[in-house]
Formats: structure tokens, C-alpha cells, sequence
């Protein structure tokens, strides 16, 4: 076989697609492995190391990296290396990180009965404990015994810690809510008033005066039974001693999890890690992000794109319907495909600055002052939200779903059209009947693809209604139950949030690569739902084999 | 898929080509049901149809043959305005079906389909159920009584000779049929709503030999009960189904008359040539 009629055959060409599809592959393959063995490694317990430097200082801690130590011009550069070390205890020494180079090491070691302690404040201690004591009276006394107790302490702790959270955010929680109406009710009778100077109001103001004393009062007595869970539960404490020889004394209650990093089993680190995983799955956000979970970022993410399709399906099938059934094809028509079409090409910070123009400002100025007058000045729908969030996005994303659907539409047999008008049935119900359901696959594909462009954008959020932390869902146990006015956390401006506007960057960059995953995974699960209903639409209204 | 199997069990199947022997009642002129005077019809620029006038007559089966082009599809598409739906098309001349004008401006057209049925070249069921597919024609007329539309469905089907195939699995998709019995599908479709006349453009051009036997024969069976206009590229077919033949050729009407005439001693040369297959 000569060279020639291979290349006449077009074999090179075999091999530059290939390549070029192999190339793409390999990068986001590599991508997608950057960002796992980032991200899951971040959870495994590694054992602790503890360093003696020549000038005999003790370091405790994880060593999170290692790495050559430049140094230009010098026949050492790059020769020698320095290692990383989460020493954590950011209350005690003022930073959690620590480089150390390793020619100043006299001694390294793996010291036994030493604990990593997550707590509510100031990121991880790192320590041995000395005593657990309830009040002044000591329970328990030595490292041993204490191992042993920890785990009932610690269930104690997440105990208390759930009675707390349930009389804080759910029953004050309830009572604030009706305490806060029974303000903005006073608020309208005073408008009333103003409005209508001859009307007698005193009864109304009495009723609102008495179910707000009622309020109170109930708030009171449940800050008492707060107060006195919190004087038993805070009562007990754990005294640690760290690498340096510092002494720290934590409340039980403040303590999440706590496990002796050397003395663990393969099983047991396995254990940890999936109790790690959960928590920054199902959690709260803690310590300005850097710790505990992003369950409110997923929520989020996730309303927002339903929301979005919500608005966004119907908006764009009804704009395809009208291009291509009703509209007569000319020139005009063309123009606004073609502005349709380019449409989609803006980039998304533009719609971000429409949607708080437009969205935010006008609508939801208009909104506050007509149907919510008596909270003013503080904002309802004048500010930020999810619902207008998902209203930027729709827009941005309804370009992808008028040209799914006019393609969908258009491939509908024109056969099958003339059949159901020859039955006698209006061009509507021709629509409505055959029309839409043959082309509901295709426009399932739109949708998967506005999905997916709409769960990844940021800019237009970050002005529409994102914010750093926002533990209060927009779903939730009080009428209305959903409320679209609430500002929300989103995966994508997590990410940048805890990326880079985090004071805190070394712990924080974990939480990059963690975060990602999470937010590769919700579009990929959005998106196989999506797919699953498409495929489904399709086996329902397959064509036959001929 | 579904086979049809169970015209596929008779062993000995016979397609004839012969003249069907006429019923005796065939010779005899009956009333004509669709009047057609003087019709003219362009698309644009290009004159399609030339001053055609006939009539067709009740409960009988017309067919209309002629080379590809000669205009008999669109001349069926007037009879119950599919021609709307394309655009620049101008139409002249008288169509009356029992009487009312069909293209006059107090005519509704909704309510010509109605009483118009149509079999297309293509099988085209809905993608529905075999069930829904029947019952179209009701549920846009409105009726939603499940009785009702069950016992349309189940006559329909009967009448297109399909019940039997179908009648365990209505709720599965049309669109899994064969294709003959997807055509009786759609004959069912167009039988549910009883309409007076119906129209068939080349039914049974993508079907198979014996999927066309089952076809004819519902054909044969279906004109006790309904006017049939059919269009066929098939010379046997016309042959067999119908009871008067019109030959169209470059969009004027040559010879139109009883069937057996037509076969046996056309009055047109042209006619001659184009059935002894010397053109076309």
C-alpha cells in the first residue's frame, strides 16, 4: 500500500478527527480527575505528624503538602524542600497553616492519643485531651477513659445541639415571624388611619396589640427552657492540651467530631470519611464557609433551575409555536430568528444587569410599593431573590429553548398535520393534540440544554439575588411555604465565594475542588432526569421500523 | 413489530387482475353526491386542473387514475379543501358534495372535513394509542362519554377489518402496527366520525401485496355504507375496487365511465394507450 493512495483514500484524515476527539476526551478527563483528587481526598483522617524544629519549637499536624523551595541563583534552588502542616488551633496561635522548611526539622514523629476536634469555632483543634468536667466537678480524668467516653459525650452534644437549633430557628422562629406581623399589621392600620381619618380603629389596634403581647410572652418562656438547656448542656466541658503545651477548655456542645487521627483503623478513617462527606452534603455552612456543609448552596442551586424551567418552557414553546405555526415565513420572521438566535450569544453579565434593572429594581419596586407598602423601607421584592434569579435566567436561556422547539416542531410530519385537519380538527387542536405531544421530545432536549447552561451561570446571579449565606431556605414551614423573594446560596458562586473572597484561603481551597463536584453532580443529575423523561416521551411516540 | 400473521396463515392467496363481476345494480345510474362543474386550479403560475367536470355518484367507488402529475391527488384535495393549507393556490368552478357548495364563503370548512373522510398515501396515525387514534375524530368533535368512544372504536376497527388484530393491546401505540394494518388504522380513524364520503389518495402505494388484498377487500366492503373517491397509480386496483374510472392526463378529465367500459373498450386513444400500458 503506498503513502499515496493512503492519503488519496484519506486515511490522515481518520487520524486528525481521531485525534482531535482523543484530545478532547483527555482534557476533560483530566479535568474531571484534577477536581476529584482534589476534592475527595480533602475528607480522608490522615494521621498527624509532630515536627521539633532546631530552635525547639512543636508543630502538630496534617501535612497537607510538600513542595521545593525556590530559591533563583543559588546551586540550591528548588533542591531543598519544605512541607505544609494543618496545625489547626487558629484561636490559640493565630494561623491554621504552617510552613517548615526541612532542614530546620530535628525530629519527626506520630504521637499517640492525640485528637482532631471539629468545633463550631475557629476551625479544627489539634491537642490531647486532659479532663472532662461537668461544672467544677471532674467526670473524667486521663487520655484513656476519655477515649472511651467520648463517643456517648459527643451524641450528647449533637443532642443538645438539635434541641437548641429546634427551639432557635423553629418555635422562636415562629414566634418572630407572627411578632413581625403583628408589627407590619400596626404599620397598616397606621396608613389606614391616614387614608381614612374618620374611621374608628381601636379595635383592631387592641386585637393586634393582644395577639403581639401573646407573642412575646410566649417568647420569653421559650427563652427560659433555652436558657436552661443551654446552662446543663454547656456545663460540660473538655480540657485539651496541645502540641506546644497550651491548655484549651471547649464546651461539649461546640464540639462536632472528634477522633484520634493516629490510632485509627483502615475501617474506622473509612467511617469518618463518609461521616465528613454527609455533613458537607446535608450541613450548614460554618466558620464564613470554610467549614461544615453546603446543603443550602445545593437547595439552592436546584430550586433555581426548576423555577427556571418552569418559567423558561412554556415562555419558549408558546415564542416557537408562534414563529413557526403562525407566523407568516417572510423576511420578518427571519430577523427575529436571527435575533433569536444571537440572542443566545449575549454574554450573561448583560441579562445580569437587565434582570437587577429591570427585574429587581422596576418589578419589584412596583411590587414593594403597591402590595407591601408597610414593610418599606425595607425592601420585599425591591431586592434580590430567587425569583428573579430564575426570571434572569429564563431569559437568558429561552433563546436555546425557541430553537429546540421550532426544530422539534418543524420536524413533525407534515403527514401527520393533514391527517388530524382532514379529520376536521382545528389548526389549534391539531397543535395541542399532535403537534405538541410528536414534538415534546425535542423540546425536552431544549430544555436539558437551557438546564445545563442555566445551573452554571453565576454573573447574572451575583445581581440578581446570590448571596455568601443564606441558611434560611426559600422553602419552609410558614405560609406561603415557598418564598420567591428570599435571597439563596448557589454551587457556582460558592465556589468563587470560598475560592476567592474567603479570609481564610487555605482552608478554603478544598472547599473549591468539593464544591465543584457537587455542582458537576447536580447538573448531571438534573440533566439524567431530564433525559430519562425525554427517552420515556420517546418510546411512547416511537415511529415504526420501516 | 407485529406481523400480520393472520393473513399471512391463509395458504392460498389469489390477487386477481380480473374485471370484479359487477353487481347488477352497478350498471344503473344512481344520484350523484359530488358534483364537480368547470374546476380550474393553479398553484402560482402553474395551471394544474382544466375545466373539470363530473359527477360521482352515491355508494359507489371512483377511481381516479392517470400518470404521475395528471392531477387527480389535488383534484381529491378539493373535494374537501386540503388545498387551503397551500399557500397561492386559486381555485374555480363549482364543487358541490349533497348539494352545498363546499368552496362558498358561508361554508365551513371544519365542517366539510367532518363529513369528508381521508386515507393518505402514507399511513400516518397519530403518535397515540391505537385507541386514541380511532377516537380522534370524536374527541375534537367533542365527545368524551367513555361508553361512546368505545363502542365507536371497537365498530371502526371492526369496519376496517383490524378489531381482531388489535383488540388485546388498543392502548399500546399506534406507531407499532404494520404498515398495512396502519393503514386500516387510519380508515378506521376515518369511519369513527361516519362521514358520508371518503377520500383515499394512493392507499395503498407503500403496502405489500397481501397488506393491499386486506385494503381492497375493506374497500369492496365499505361501499355499501360510504361514497369512495379513490386515487390509484394501479391499474389492476382500479380495476378491482372500483365501479367507475376517470382518466386524467396533463390535468384535464379524458374519459370518464363504468369500469368495465373503461378496461374493456375505451372511447379515447389516449385512454387506450395509457391502460395498455404503452405510456405512463
Amino acid at each position: 500500500m503506498s503513502l499515496r493512495k493512503s492519503i488519496q483514500r484519506g486515511d490522515h484524515l481518520i487520524w486528525f478527527t481521531g485525534s482531535a476527539l482523543g484530545a478532547c476526551l483527555l482534557m476533560i478527563a483530566g479535568l474531571i480527575a484534577v477536581i476529584l483528587f482534589n476534592g475527595l481526598g480533602f475528607f480522608w483522617p490522615s494521621p498527624l505528624v509532630k515536627v521539633t524544629l532546631k530552635d525547639g519549637a512543636v508543630f502538630l499536624g496534617e501535612q497537607v503538602n510538600r513542595e521545593p523551595i525556590p530559591n533563583p541563583g543559588h546551586p540550591d534552588h528548588l533542591e531543598k524542600h519544605r512541607i505544609q502542616l494543618k496545625v489547626g488551633n487558629r484561636d490559640l496561635l493565630g494561623f491554621d497553616f504552617k510552613w517548615i522548611d526541612e532542614a530546620d526539622i530535628t525530629a519527626t514523629e506520630r504521637p499517640g492519643g492525640v485528637f482532631v476536634v471539629e468545633r463550631r469555632e475557629y476551625g479544627p483543634l489539634l491537642g490531647t485531651p486532659e479532663v472532662v468536667k461537668q461544672g467544677d466537678r471532674v467526670l473524667y480524668q486521663g487520655a484513656d477513659a476519655i477515649r472511651q467516653a467520648l463517643p456517648l459525650l459527643l451524641a450528647q452534644a449533637s443532642r443538645d445541639r438539635a434541641a437548641v437549633n429546634r427551639i432557635e430557628k423553629d418555635e422562636i422562629g415562629a414566634i418572630n415571624y407572627r411578632i413581625e406581623k403583628g408589627r407590619l399589621r400596626s404599620k397598616k392600620i397606621d396608613f389606614r388611619a391616614q387614608k381614612e381619618p374618620g374611621r374608628d380603629l381601636t379595635a383592631e389596634r387592641a386585637e393586634v396589640e393582644r395577639v403581639t403581647a401573646e407573642a412575646q410572652k410566649e417568647y420569653q418562656a421559650k427563652q427560659d427552657e433555652l436558657a436552661r438547656i443551654m446552662e446543663t448542656a454547656a456545663s460540660t466541658s473538655v480540657t485539651f492540651r496541645t502540641a506546644d503545651g497550651a491548655e484549651k477548655e471547649l464546651r461539649a456542645l461546640d464540639i462536632y467530631r472528634a477522633y484520634p487521627a493516629n490510632e485509627l483503623g483502615w475501617f474506622q478513617r473509612l467511617r469518618i470519611y463518609l461521616g465528613r462527606l454527609w455533613t458537607f452534603v446535608a450541613d450548614d455552612p460554618r466558620e464564613s464557609n470554610t467549614e461544615g456543609g453546603i446543603f443550602p448552596a445545593i437547595f439552592g442551586t436546584v430550586m433555581m433551575v426548576f423555577i427556571m424551567s418552569l418559567i423558561v418552557v412554556p415562555l419558549g414553546v408558546l415564542a416557537a409555536l408562534y414563529l413557526r405555526e403562525y407566523a407568516k415565513q417572510g423576511p420578518l420572521v427571519r430577523i427575529v430568528r436571527i435575533a433569536v438566535n444571537n440572542l443566545a450569544g449575549v454574554p450573561s453579565i448583560v441579562f445580569g444587569v437587565f434582570g437587577l434593572g429591570f427585574f429587581v429594581y422596576f418589578m419589584g419596586g412596583s411590587i414593594d410599593r403597591i402590595f407591601f407598602p408597610e414593610a418599606l423601607p425595607t425592601p420585599t421584592y425591591g431586592t434580590g431573590g430567587i425569583l428573579w434569579a430564575s426570571l434572569t435566567l429564563a431569559l437568558l436561556t429561552v433563546p436555546v429553548v425557541i430553537v429546540a422547539s421550532e426544530e422539534a416542531l418543524a420536524a413533525v410530519p407534515r403527514s401527520m398535520r393533514e391527517a388530524s385537519l382532514a379529520m376536521g380538527a382545528t389548526k389549534f387542536q391539531t397543535i395541542l393534540r399532535v403537534v405538541l405531544p410528536a414534538a415534546a421530545p425535542g423540546i425536552l432536549t431544549g430544555l436539558i440544554l437551557a438546564m445545563a447552561r442555566g445551573a452554571g451561570e453565576v454573573a447574572p446571579l451575583m445581581l440578581t439575588g446570590v448571596v455568601k449565606l443564606a441558611p434560611d431556605l426559600p422553602v419552609d414551614g410558614f405560609f406561603p411555604f415557598f418564598h420567591l423573594d428570599r435571597k439563596f446560596m448557589h454551587l457556582g458562586f460558592h465556589i468563587y465565594d470560598v475560592g476567592f473572597q474567603s479570609p481564610n484561603v487555605e482552608a478554603a481551597k478544598p472547599m473549591v475542588y468539593t464544591t465543584t463536584i457537587l455542582l458537576l453532580m447536580v447538573v448531571v443529575a438534573l440533566n439524567f432526569a431530564a433525559i430519562v423523561v425525554r427517552n420515556r416521551l420517546r418510546r411512547r411516540y416511537q415511529t415504526s421500523a420501516f | 413489530m407485529a406481523q400480520e400473521s393472520i393473513v399471512a396463515d391463509k395458504p392460498a392467496i389469489k390477487i386477481t387482475t380480473e374485471v370484479k363481476p359487477q353487481d347488477p345494480a352497478s350498471a344503473e345510474t344512481r344520484s350523484a353526491d359530488i358534483v364537480i362543474r368547470d374546476v380550474n386550479l393553479s398553484y402560482g403560475d402553474n395551471h394544474v386542473l382544466h375545466d373539470i367536470t363530473m359527477d360521482i355518484e352515491d355508494r359507489r367507488v371512483t377511481a381516479f387514475i392517470g400518470p404521475s402529475g395528471c392531477g387527480k391527488s389535488t383534484l381529491l384535495r378539493c373535494l374537501n379543501r386540503m388545498n387551503d393549507l397551500i399557500d397561492d393556490v386559486r381555485i374555480s368552478g363549482i364543487i358541490r358534495v349533497k348539494g352545498q357548495d363546499i368552496n362558498a364563503a358561508e361554508t365551513d370548512v371544519i365542517e366539510v372535513r367532518r363529513r369528508i373522510g381521508m386515507v393518505f398515501q402514507k399511513s400516518n396515525p397519530f403518535p397515540k394509542s391505537i385507541f386514541e387514534n380511532v377516537v380522534y375524530g370524536l374527541r375534537i368533535a367533542g365527545v368524551n362519554d367513555k361508553t361512546v368512544l368505545e363502542e365507536a372504536c371497537e365498530r371502526s376497527l371492526k369496519g376496517a377489518a383490524l378489531w381482531d388484530e388489535v383488540k388485546d393491546r388498543l392502548q399500546e401505540s399506534g406507531l407499532g402496527l404494520s404498515g398495512g394494518q396502519m393503514q386500516r388504522l387510519c380508515i378506521a380513524r376515518a369511519i369513527a366520525v361516519e362521514p358520508e364520503i371518503i377520500l383515499m389518495d394512493e392507499p395503498c402505494s407503500a403496502l405489500d401485496p397481501i397488506a393491499t388484498l386486506k385494503v381492497e377487500e375493506l374497500i369492496y366492503s365499505l361501499k355499501d355504507k360510504f361514497t369512495i373517491v379513490i386515487v390509484t397509480h394501479n391499474l389492476q386496483q382500479a380495476a378491482r375496487v372500483s365501479d367507475r374510472t376517470a382518466f386524467f392526463w396533463l390535468g384535464r378529465l379524458v374519459e370518464y365511465g363504468p369500469t368495465p367500459d373503461m378496461f374493456t373498450k375505451p372511447k379515447d386513444k389516449l385512454t387506450e394507450d395509457y391502460i395498455t400500458g404503452r405510456f405512463g
